[in-house]
């Protein structure tokens, strides 16, 4: 809930929600909050108003199931949610009061533009605190004011460097940056601030708001000048123009929500914060109501909090805690294991073959860790206290590793590997053991292709642009140890478009077999292990949902075509084809 | 359909466009202004016979801004009825003024025109007027536009012109110039511009530096190399993904230099010039612009010339003489490769690289040039080209007539 109460004159404005973990931005936070704001505007002899959270984060960001929700609805829905919340943020700068972010704790997308929205930004003197506009890494852009306030305050530059990576950043680094006022060393001392600043400064304006002769309310002012310079200048010319191509080399296009920040931030800065404000909330309409968001907060967020919860772990055997652990063999695996281990508080042993080790019955985990490649199935040859824990990747480079069950694999055992997976920090998908597991054999497939058209006399660099081009980390070709013997490149080459249609196809074609062969068990586990375990683009949302990326009846159409024209292994299974009439894969 | 004639061409020298520059203490209107009273005055024209005058200027602000050709009508003391229209079809607005002109008169309802251009670079520099094209980020990624230097470098790649090949080109653009300076080439259309007490500012091409060899060329560092590396080669090859990499072999000294110039040809039909007692020099024979791929920019002079070419019904083998404005030294060779034409038929005098690219005036000067030239050798057709921003390309063909 909200808490309002009055202290000396100055309302205090607290959020401390029931219904979620930490505070966020909903349907019935906003209302709430609204309305505590509209009490104190009312309320003559309020003076000031602080705005702070009873939790230890101030407000972590908006509901990002409200979002969902809005995705596939009418444009106008989202709109209403979005200039909703805009209109709130732009009374507390125009109610003529003075109103201060006293911000305890991380302050994240809409919980930071809370205090975008404030004339003052105190920031508790927190180490874990974090502070930032983040929403470009789940496919949105910060939709409440973010992309036109902090550019304003910091200038542009810097502004679009932090919210086009999304950057996380502490107190200390985020008073340089401008992007807080002021630093307190205690609670206390905070709100002792937040009073101060209220006394000094009843009547507050922004830089980019005056006074209108007239009416005597504020308004936003013509021709702000934004600090380190304007849009049309030499400087605008260079972010803008140059700005644009790094971003698109990072994103290759395939990523709607950058350039629509920087979309928001080359327009609405040149017109005033009124009509800047509508122009933001187009952008994040559009990209809200994306496949792309859909995607990456269904899988990357939503969908990886439920893994990383256990919705694929066994649900009626406790949560294990390995606090002592065994690791067995002299892969460079074993220091990175030790380290991880170490780090999550577990007591780790090494031992080896020759030299007799402790009591193995003292262990709650023994790890044989081994690198190469898996020649032969081991798994199944292992009794039902065994499971595999494989990573395509070193495990400090990835997060998510693939545990190998067999048949014979006890559910308290796939527990207890689940279990010290996520001590580690890592995400894990559950997969049947069978050749190649998950990952690797559909990371194979990628490869495969391009081998395919290489043979096919397709031009080297164009495979590979294709596969960076498609949003893969690397090109097909460039992690082949061996390449044949190159014969020079046919006379008729194929479209990038082709190269990348097959490319990823290949992959979703896989990843949809091993759902099938119930290799990888759920939907859920197939799109995270394809992002995070080899790389498969996000914005598709995973190698199976890439299927309702494009469509289903698109995607058997052409994968029927794509098997014509280059090989069987591109026609679609039963799996695909009993789902030949639904609207999506699901 | 009535026929349109050039009467007379008439340019200022090109000043390095730089605070240093013989011209830039010289406004653009007063560049502008000497072209108009040149022709005036040189014709004995009764001005009250031209209908407009139209300037090509590519970054029209500041000074250069609020209808530059109608400001400029006024100053040379035309007749008021004489109006003016600026125009802004980037480097070939002076050619596009040229054909805008002839196309009036062409169609009846025009008599006479002054139509050229100007640009004063070390004053208004280029780009300083922003631009949705360039700053736009959506309309940058969609059409993946990136600056013409790294346009020029991406036609060097995918054409395999080497460096050796750019710095060649460039050493025999100068050597032409040279040539052509010492031997007065110019003097007929290049009138010199005088400061208000009536001293001379300049009265020859400043860029034009004598002794430059392919070797001394290629000491010089690529210019649009770290400009590539900071995404914009990338964004290119977006496009262009059969290459990895882009090889960057323009630099100062094989792309067309910065300058200071202004330019105007008087453009009239038969009637008009017997009304003011002035023999035709050229005829407008044809002429066509074209749109092209804009992320390499830089080839419309190709289809821009067979489209020319198609309605003059000629061939190329019927053109005796080529200007192709050399903005970067690929776009010369491009277009000798695409139609065969040997270098001793091109750009004979030289070109951009050597003499220097006041943008808006361009067009017009290598007319001028072209026309100035097939009366010096005794020779027929011309044919004058330019790449233009944005992915654009313009030609017209010129018939001598006198």
């Amino acid at each position: 809930m909200i808490n309002y109460s009055l202290d000396q004159h100055i309302a205090i404005i607290t959020w401390a929600m029931t219904s979620s973990p930490m505070n966020v931005l909903n349907d019935e936070s906003i209302p709430q909050f609204e309305a505590a704001l509209e009490q104190a505007f009312a309320d003559e002899s309020v003076k000031g108003i602080i705005i702070t959270s009873a939790k230890p984060e101030f407000v972590a960001g908006a509901d990002l199931k409200m979002i969902l929700r809005n995705n596939d609805k009418d444009p106008a829905e989202m709109l209403k949610v979005s200039l909703g919340l805009n209109r709130v943020f732009r009374r507390m700068e125009t109610s003529g009061k003075p109103v201060v972010a006293a911000m305890n704790g991380t302050a994240l997308g809409g919980g930071y533009e809370i205090c975008l929205a404030c004339h003052h930004r105190i920031a508790l003197s927190n180490p874990k605190a974090v502070i930032g506009l983040v929403e470009v890494t789940i496919g949105l852009l910060p939709g409440g004011g973010g992309t036109q306030r902090l550019p304003r305050m910091i200038g542009i530059q810097a502004a679009l460097t932090l919210m086009l990576e999304g950057k996380k950043v502490g107190v200390p680094e985020a008073l340089k940056l401008g992007m807080v006022d002021e630093v307190a060393d205690s609670p206390a001392d905070m709100m002792e601030k937040a009073k101060a600043w209220i006394a000094a400064n009843p009547a507050p304006l922004r830089p980019w708001d005056s006074i209108d002769r007239k009416t005597g309310k504020i308004v936003g002012k013509e021709n702000f000048k934004v600090p380190g310079g304007n849009v049309q200048s030499a400087v605008g010319a260079q972010t803008f123009g140059a700005g644009t191509a790094m971003l698109m080399e990072k994103t290759k296009g395939n990523y709607p929500a950058p350039l629509a920040i920087m979309a928001c931030v080359y327009e609405g800065l040149q017109v005033n914060m009124d009509r800047a404000i509508m122009i933001e909330a187009r952008y994040f309409v559009q990209v809200a109501t994306s496949k792309v968001a859909k995607n990456m907060i269904q899988t990357l967020f939503l969908g990886m909090n439920e893994a990383n919860k256990g919705v694929s772990r066994p649900k009626d055997v406790p949560k294990t805690d390995v606090k002592k652990l065994g690791i067995l063999g002299n892969s460079p695996m074993v220091a990175e294991l030790v380290s991880l281990s170490e780090q999550a508080g577990m007591e780790v042993v090494l031992l080896n073959d020759t030299t007799p080790g402790p009591d193995l019955t003292s262990l709650d985990l023994l790890i044989e860790a081994f690198s190469g490649s898996l020649t032969r199935s081991d798994v199944s040859a292992w009794p039902d206290n065994a499971v595999g824990i494989h990573s395509l990747w070193p495990l400090e480079k990835s997060q998510l590793v693939e545990i190998i069950v067999s048949q014979q694999t006890a559910d308290s055992t796939l527990a207890t590997a689940f279990d010290y997976v996520r001590k580690i920090r890592k995400t894990a998908i559950i997969v049947s053991d069978s050749p190649g597991f998950y990952l690797s054999r559909c990371a194979e497939t990628y490869r495969a292709e391009g081998l395919a058209m290489l043979t096919e006399g397709v031009n080297p660099v164009l495979i590979d642009n294709g596969g960076k081009g498609a949003g893969m980390p690397t090109g097909p070709l460039a992690s082949v140890e061996y390449l044949p013997a190159l014969t020079s490149p046919a006379e008729n080459q194929p479209t990038l478009d082709e190269v990348k249609t097959r490319l990823l196809y290949r992959q979703a074609i896989e990843a949809i077999r091993c759902l099938e062969e119930n290799v990888v068990r759920t939907k859920l586990d197939a799109d995270i292990g394809s992002i995070l375990g080899w790389g498969f683009p996000a914005y598709t949302g995973g190698a199976v949902s890439f299927v309702d990326f494009v469509g289903l009846a698109t995607f058997i159409t052409t994968c029927d075509r794509l098997a014509d024209a280059y090989g069987e292994r591109f026609r679609p299974g039963t799996a695909l084809r009993e789902r030949a009439g639904q609207k999506s894969f699901d | 359909m009535a026929e349109a004639f050039i009467y007379d061409a008439v340019r200022t020298p090109r000043g390095r466009g730089k605070s240093d520059g013989a011209l830039h203490d010289v406004q653009p209107i007063q560049l502008l202004t000497t072209v108009l009273r040149e022709l005036r005055d040189r014709n004995q024209l009764d001005t009250s016979l031209i209908d407009d005058v139209i300037m090509g200027c590519v970054t029209p602000i500041g000074e250069q801004g609020a209808d530059i050709a109608r400001t400029a009508a006024l100053e040379a003391g035309y007749a008021e009825s004489v109006a003016g229209v600026q125009l802004n079809r980037y480097c070939s607005s002076g050619l596009e003024a040229i054909n805008m002109a002839g196309a009036y008169v062409m169609s009846g309802q025009v008599d006479a025109i002054v139509a050229g251009g100007v640009e004063s670079m070390s004053r208004v520099p280029m780009g300083s007027d922003g631009g949705a094209l360039f700053m736009n980020p959506q309309i940058v990624a969609r059409h993946k536009i990136v600056p013409q230097g790294i346009s020029a470098d991406l036609i060097a790649t995918k054409y395999g012109y080497s460096r050796q090949d750019v710095d060649t080109f460039a050493a025999e653009s100068y050597r032409r110039a040279v040539e052509a300076q010492a031997e007065n080439r110019f003097a007929r259309t290049l009138v010199p511009i005088k400061d208000a007490i009536g001293i001379t500012l300049l009265d020859y091409d400043e860029g034009v530096r004598p002794g430059t060899t392919t070797e001394s060329l290629g000491k010089l560092k690529p210019a649009f190399a770290a400009m590539g590396q900071m995404g914009l080669d990338a964004l290119a090859l977006l496009k262009y993904a059969q290459f990895d990499t882009i090889n960057h072999v323009h630099h100062a000294g094989n792309s067309s230099q910065i300058v200071d110039g202004a330019a105007g040809v008087l453009i009239g039909s038969t009637a008009f010039g017997e009304q003011s007692g002035l023999k035709p020099r050229a005829r407008i024979k044809a002429f066509a612009i074209v749109g092209s791929e804009p992320t390499i920019m830089l080839t419309g002079p190709i289809p821009a010339t067979h489209k020319v070419l198609k309605r003059a019904g000629m061939t190329i083998s019927d053109i005796d003489l080529f200007e192709v404005n050399e903005a970067f030294a690929a776009i010369p060779l491009l277009f000798m490769e695409e139609f065969g034409v040997d270098h001793s038929q091109l750009n004979v005098n030289g070109g951009a690289i050597a003499l220097g690219h006041p943008l808006g005036a361009t067009g017009t000067i290598i007319s001028a040039t072209l026309i100035d030239e097939l009366e010096r050798s005794n020779k027929q057709f011309g044919l004058a080209t330019l790449c233009i921003g944005g992915g654009m390309g313009i030609a017209t063909i010129f018939e001598r007539v006198n």
